[in-house]
């Protein structure tokens, strides 16, 4: 690698945002937002539509900027980089957007092997290799390998959207909605591939959603976010047990009920 | 991802003989970029021809699943040779690694079919013209049935949708219409003019940029520029809508895409060609007016008397008569290609691209028919 990356601490966080605020136009979206993610976990935003989770992503990953505060990602600052400075960090980390966002013009393998060839100097074989490994790890068949995105079903389609996300072997990945749009099957699914990812590869995950099912099953620690703020941090049974009333609002509305009854018989 | 970010020195491996064997060091970060070239490094190594082989890992400071994929295949194309590989000194958290990639690595199939050898893609292509032109037919005969439909209850007939259709493809083309058929006039006439006026046959120049411009180029000039105008344009909006399944929508609410989106397209470009093409026409004789006066001397009004004698009628009639049919092509190929759009953003700009192609060719093919058949009826 070219550019020179300061080594981290061992629990130094790995996303730190600091007193950061937002606004468009005369709508404020975030107001002194502050959390950070630590190394090694799920970490999930949660809050009603339109509360600035998405846009809060998109800033960390640097694609929007923000009015002010601070976000630092591996320990170094984010904000205002250009995309030219950008990219070392880019490289080091993997995004899923909601939609998958896969190349339609290519085929799976392609848009997987794509990150590849642009920032590796591997050989056509072995970058095919890797790109089908890179596919089979998110459990997809490997006739799917073949197939252009608009042959996929949305399950696939995430999948492969992951396996692009994975295709550096990324140390933070980003996943933006990650089971919006899949039936329960395939969500459960997508949860369990999460896990998986996580315990087997190492990865720190920062992931925005609002399926309450994913929460209890992945997410090591939640914020949830309301009225441009970060409501409350911790783990689910410390959010549970909170008495804002937003909060309570989230977690005992019908659905959300429903989804703390599945996690505790499971336990 | 990287299990150690610590030092990045790149991935390396060093082949020993030992007795009975030999041993395989490998060394470095085993990470996604920093194997270049360890493929091509492995598959030079000249392996014992007998004997245990040891590979040993205990250097090895990285590791993530490219790097674990590196090694599992140079162990299984190892082992698949009849060889006893022995992996030895790898960390722990690398070992769960290359477990994990050996499990997935069984899954991961054999990457691209075969390519097709090139009679097989010839016949592909030509049923897929076949095909291709079989749909524009079926096409143009479901337009037919529709508008008959329509015509038998005009409520049914979409004006508005016309009228703005009129207004896109008609009035906002007259500027490029005009200036091109303008320009088109002058070189006609600049070039006519030097052969003519070597016979001293200079009055002739109204000859040739009248009937030349009313007969031919002006109802084709006009033809190609709607094509790529506004043909392109349907193609692009009903393949658009056709991949974010509008059209679908329009089915389950009771609404014939066909009537919708078809008709109105195709009458008013069938209105609004004609008109084109006389406008056309007038800038086209203007500017060899223009280029006649300055170039060899023929004034306006000697222009327009020798006009009225050399053009009839009937010259300027099978002009304008062939554009009605170039208006029907040019509608029904934009949005045929529509349709045929699927999937993608690619797949969009694709039929865009063969709408605007195949609409020239076929109303060029058609220019040549009405040709033929113009002077075999000596018209």
């Amino acid at each position: 690698m070219s550019a020179p990356i300061e080594p981290m601490q061992g629990s130094a966080p790995m996303v730190e945002i600091r007193d950061l605020n937002t606004r468009f136009g005369a709508a404020v979206v975030h107001e002194n937002v502050s959390l950070a993610v630590r190394p090694g976990e799920i970490f999930a935003l949660v809050g009603a539509s339109g509360c600035g989770k998405s846009t809060l992503l998109r800033e960390t990953i640097v694609l929007q900027p923000p009015q002010s505060g601070s976000i630092r990602v591996f320990g170094l600052e984010v904000i205002g980089l250009s995309d030219r400075d950008a990219l070392p960090l880019r490289r080091r980390w993997g995004v899923m957007f909601e939609r998958g966002a896969l190349f339609s013009s290519l085929t799976v393998l392609e848009n997987v092997g794509m990150v590849l060839r642009e920032h590796t100097q591997l050989g056509e074989r072995l970058i095919d290799e890797i790109a089908a490994l890179k596919v089979a790890l998110t459990g997809l068949p490997p006739d799917a390998c073949a197939k252009y995105p608009s042959e996929l079903s949305g399950g696939m389609r995430k999948r492969a959207a992951l396996a692009r996300a994975l295709a550096l072997d990324p140390e933070l990945l980003f996943l933006d909605e990650p089971t919006a749009g899949l039936d329960p099957l395939s969500a459960s699914g997508i949860d369990v591939l999460i896990r998986h990812l996580k315990e087997s590869l190492g990865l720190t995950i920062m992931l925005v959603t609002h399926d309450l099912d994913l929460l209890w099953r992945t997410a090591d620690r939640v914020a949830v976010m309301g009225e441009s703020r970060i409501l409350g941090i911790g783990t689910m049974e410390e959010l549970s047990r909170s008495e804002h009333p937003l909060i309570r609002e989230y977690f005992y509305g019908p659905r959300g009920r429903a989804a703390r009854e599945q996690a505790w018989k499971r336990k | 991802m990287a299990l150690s970010r610590a030092s990045e020195s790149p991935a390396a491996v060093q082949l020993v003989p030992r007795e009975a064997g030999a041993e395989l060091r490998c060394a470095g970060a085993w990470v996604v970029h920093s194997i270049a070239g360890l493929e091509r490094r492995l598959d030079a190594i000249e392996w014992p021809a007998a004997g245990s082989l040891v590979i040993d890992a205990s250097a090895v400071d990285a590791m993530d699943t490219s790097g674990a994929w590196v090694l599992q295949r140079t162990v299984r194309a190892l082992r698949a040779r009849g060889r006893e590989v022995e992996l030895r000194g790898m960390r722990p958290a690398f070992e769960a690694l290359l477990q994990l990639v050996t499990e997935r690595s069984a899954a991961a199939a054999p990457a691209a079919p075969q390519a097709p050898g090139a009679l097989f893609r010839i016949g592909g292509a030509t049923v897929e013209a076949l095909r291709s032109a079989l749909g524009l037919v079926a096409f143009l005969g479901e337009a037919a049935l529709v508008l008959g439909r329509s015509l038998a209850q005009p409520r049914r007939i979409r004006w508005r949708a016309i009228l703005h259709n009129l207004q896109s493809a008609g009035y906002e083309a007259l500027p490029i219409t005009g200036l091109l058929s303008f320009l088109m006039g002058v070189v006609i006439a600049y070039q006519g003019a030097e052969q003519l006026a070597r016979f001293g046959a200079n009055i002739y120049i109204a000859d040739l940029v009248g009937l030349s411009m009313a007969r031919e180029l002006s109802p084709l000039l006009t033809a190609i520029i709607v094509a790529g105008r506004s043909g392109s344009a349907y193609a692009a909006q009903i393949g658009t809508m056709k991949v974010t399944e509008e059209i679908d929508a329009l089915r389950t609410i009771g609404v014939v895409p066909m009537e919708l989106l078809v008709l109105p397209k195709m009458l008013a470009l069938v209105i609004a060609l004609p008109l084109l093409t006389v406008y056309t026409d007038v800038m086209g004789v203007f500017g060899g007016m223009v280029m006649a006066s300055a170039q060899v001397g023929v004034g306006f009004g000697a222009f327009i008397d020798r006009l009225e004698h050399a053009m009839t009628l009937s010259s300027y009639l099978t002009g304008i008569g062939k554009t009605p049919v170039f208006a029907v092509i040019v509608a029904l190929v934009g949005c045929y290609q529509g349709f045929q759009a699927t999937g993608s953003a690619d797949s969009v700009g694709r039929q865009t691209t063969v709408s605007v192609v195949q609409s020239i060719f076929l109303v060029i093919v058609s220019d040549a028919l009405f040709s033929i058949a113009f002077s075999r009826f000596h018209l």
